[in-house]
């Protein structure tokens, strides 16, 4: 496996001003010295409740914030401030899909000029699949072709090009957000929320077209959720987030069979089940996972002011990690 | 001994829509007992929102038929003025919506407008007061006093969700409508929601209509379920039933389109289509159907009786398809939006 993107002691602080003069007197510590590695071709979910940092850091890995301290390296380079992103022309490589397409998606332009832009500025690689440069073509005529070519990837006609956003369904305009961000052949795409505000059905398509995706073009993702249901079926490697911090990291069965940090379980508790006959059981156990997390915050939590700080993640095994004091020892 | 409730017979609505009425609620039928969980559910659009506002009378009578009958603790409730639906509408009806910011009012205290819920006539009693109290610490605010003096906006949206609750109890009401009541919530908070919402209506046994698109708060919540498409119960059974042996065609398509149960290895079962336009549903058929490709017309456009079919003394289904139905293998997924 070769490495891809690696986040090195990432922190990304919020000023909050109050007072007379409007002066800096405190930060929202979105994201609070995290630390990962995403590998060429996997698929990891990350996941926490809202406020948590997910966007933060989904945005700080496609530059679109600038992150207070801390790392990011592509294939080894440095690229963690915007403009270091801007002068390799990074955002070829590194794509970003949002929950609401409808903001994302600019209204007053067409379908096929939403697909064309990254193509008119990266150029038309000469053909479809992660990293797959080649020689890229400014020719419009390219671009044209490809736009269609992408729409028909995402299983939509070609007409959907002279249309506007607003014709289209929430799951339609969630296929256009993806065959924009696959227009480069990015070899990462960092989806944000992609389907949390579709139908059961629509969600169906939209996540079986983005594994399908995955699969025919060896594109790395990282899926942001809350809804670990969702990140288990889509993702191989999972990353818990609490308050800025990573509580736990591991593959999906580290997580789902082993989770030994108290938010893990709490959020694994939380999942609603379709297996009826469980419910009381379930019920039971979520209780007593939230009465562990209320009672035993010190062994899971430093504090930090009001605020509930995790720990530093110590590794368990090859591929678990969780953030315990000493290692939960 | 099984007591009555609510008791919805034909209920059918239509909207003025360009001039003219257009069928979103077609003659919908179910009753829920005293200390049931009845849980509605399917893909948005499908109309229930409409049903419950129909059981609340909040439909704008001018642009809005309703017909057929709702009976609440026998009492009937279609045709109602607006100033008799008062009588019931957060009295022996609570309400529980999906986006609390939006029905709490902005500019007073949350205290206040759990008093102004409570029916009677001296608000500032101390009577009042301690029964404020009491309904925040019913829904687990435990620093109730200090909540109270809040604003909605000073809460989180958890908060908000328990505010909702502690107004649609004010009155001790028979029924409570809880209408998709935890979709804008984190996952643990929604947990608790339910939890409390379940817990509540074990205290008080009341009747609760809890309306969802997510199968496993139905799978946590419900007695009992009704699967609702393009305006029509499609399946009726006990929540047992309903998940261990579902036999609609819809119902069967939701639960293997729910990642929560399919390997990660196989793809999800993608419904191909959407859910008919109002003025595109012709409901002496099962509008389902047409969403089944490997269907043949015949049986697509079938007639099919108002009366859905008993699978057993739990469990009613609509039409016959669901003797034969078969999922075609393997489910092709790519050329459907
Ligand atoms: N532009 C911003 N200015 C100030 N605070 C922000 C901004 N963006 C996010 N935050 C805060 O940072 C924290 C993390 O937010 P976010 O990354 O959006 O979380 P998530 O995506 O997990 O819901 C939250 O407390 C949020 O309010
Ligand atoms: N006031 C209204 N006027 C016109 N059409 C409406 C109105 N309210 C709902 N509808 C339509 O009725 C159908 C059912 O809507 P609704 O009951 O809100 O569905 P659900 O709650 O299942 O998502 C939809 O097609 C919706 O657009
Ligand atoms: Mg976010
Ligand atoms: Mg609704």
């Amino acid at each position: 496996m070769s490495e891809l993107v690696r986040i090195e002691n990432l922190k990304v602080y919020y000023p909050v001003r109050s007072g007379f003069f409007n002066r800096i007197t405190d930060n929202i510590k979105a994201v609070d010295d995290v630390s990962f590695t995403i590998e060429a071709g996997q698929t990891y979910g990350l996941v926490g409740e809202s406020g948590s940092g997910k966007t933060t850091i989904g945005k700080s890995l496609v530059g679109l914030e600038n992150p207070t301290s801390g790392k990011i390296l592509f294939e080894g380079q440095e690229v963690t401030q915007i403009k270091q992103k801007k002068a390799i022309n990074y955002n070829k490589d590194v794509q970003m899909v949002f929950q609401d397409s409808q903001s994302s998606l600019n209204p007053r332009k067409t379908i096929g000029e939403i697909i064309a832009e990254p193509l008119k500025s990266f150029g038309v690689p000469n053909k479809i699949g992660a990293g797959y440069g080649g020689e890229r073509s400014f020719e419009q005529s390219k671009v044209d072709e490809r736009v269609l070519e992408l729409l028909d990837i995402v299983g939509l006609p070609a007409r959907t090009i002279s249309q506007y956003p607003f014709q289209f369904s929430g799951g339609q305009r969630q296929r256009i957000g993806v065959a924009r961000a696959l227009a480069t052949n990015p070899r990462l795409i960092v989806a944000d929320e992609p389907v949390s505000a579709l139908d059961l059905s629509v969600q169906a398509q939209v996540l079986n077209f983005m594994k399908k995706i995955q699969r025919d073009y060896a594109i790395s993702f990282l899926f942001i959720s809350h809804d670990l249901g969702v990140v288990k079926y889509m993702t191989n490697n999972i990353a818990i987030m609490h308050n800025g911090r990573f509580v736990e990291l591991g593959t999906t069965e580290d997580i789902f069979n082993d989770a030994s940090h108290i938010y893990t379980k709490r959020l694994l508790s939380a999942i609603p089940s379709l297996d009826v006959s469980q419910r009381e059981a379930k019920r039971v156990y979520r209780k007593k996972v939230e009465a562990e997390f209320t009672q035993h915050q010190d062994t899971y939590y430093q504090q930090d002011g009001k605020r509930l700080r995790a720990y530093d993640l110590q590794q368990v095994t090859k591929t678990h990690f969780v953030a315990l004091e000493n290692g939960g020892v | 001994m099984k007591e009555k409730l609510l008791d919805a017979k034909d209920v059918s609505v239509a909207f003025k829509i360009a001039g003219e009425y257009q069928t979103a609620l077609h003659k919908v039928n179910l009753s829920i007992n005293r200390g049931e969980v009845l849980a509605l559910v399917g893909e948005s659009g499908s109309g229930k929102s409409t049903f419950a506002m129909s059981v609340m009378g909040l439909h704008n009578p001018e642009q809005t038929q309703v017909t057929g009958s709702i009976k609440l603790n026998d009492n009937e409730l279609i045709g109602l003025t607006e100033r008799q639906f008062d009588k019931y509408r957060g009295v022996s009806v609570g309400m529980i919506f999906q986006d609390p910011l939006s029905s709490l009012n902005p500019l007073m205290k949350i205290g206040d407008q759990i008093a102004e819920a409570i029916t009677v006539h001296d608000k500032q009693s101390k009577e009042v007061k301690n029964r404020v109290q009491q309904l925040l610490l019913d829904v687990g605010i435990v620093d109730a006093k200090r909540v109270s003096q809040q604003y909605p906006h000073e809460l989180s949206g958890g908060m908000r969700q328990r505010v909702m609750i502690a107004i649609a109890l004010a009155n001790e009401p028979d029924l409570i409508i809880a209408d998709e009541p935890t979709t804008a919530l984190d996952a643990t908070i929604q947990a608790q929601i339910l939890d409390l919402i379940k817990e509540i209506q074990l205290k008080k046994n009341a009747g609760i209509l809890l309306i969802t698109h997510d199968l496993g708060v139905v799978a946590e919540m419900a007695d009992s379920v009704n699967v609702m498409y393009a305006g029509q119960i499609v399946e009726q059974a006990s929540v047992e039933e309903l998940f261990n042996n579902p036999k609609h065609p819809y119902t069967r398509s939701l639960l293997r389109a729910d990642p929560s149960d399919v390997n990660p290895g196989e793809d999800l079962y993608a419904i191909p289509g959407t859910v008919p336009a109002l003025n595109d549903m012709d409901h002496s058929k099962d509008l389902f159907l047409q969403r089944v490709p490997w269907l043949n017309d015949e049986v697509v456009n079938a007639p099919v009786s108002e009366e859905l079919q008993k699978v057993n003394a739990q469990h009613y289904v609509r039409g016959n398809v669901w003797k034969t139905f078969e999922f075609e293998e393997p489910v092709n997924n790519e050329e459907q939006v």
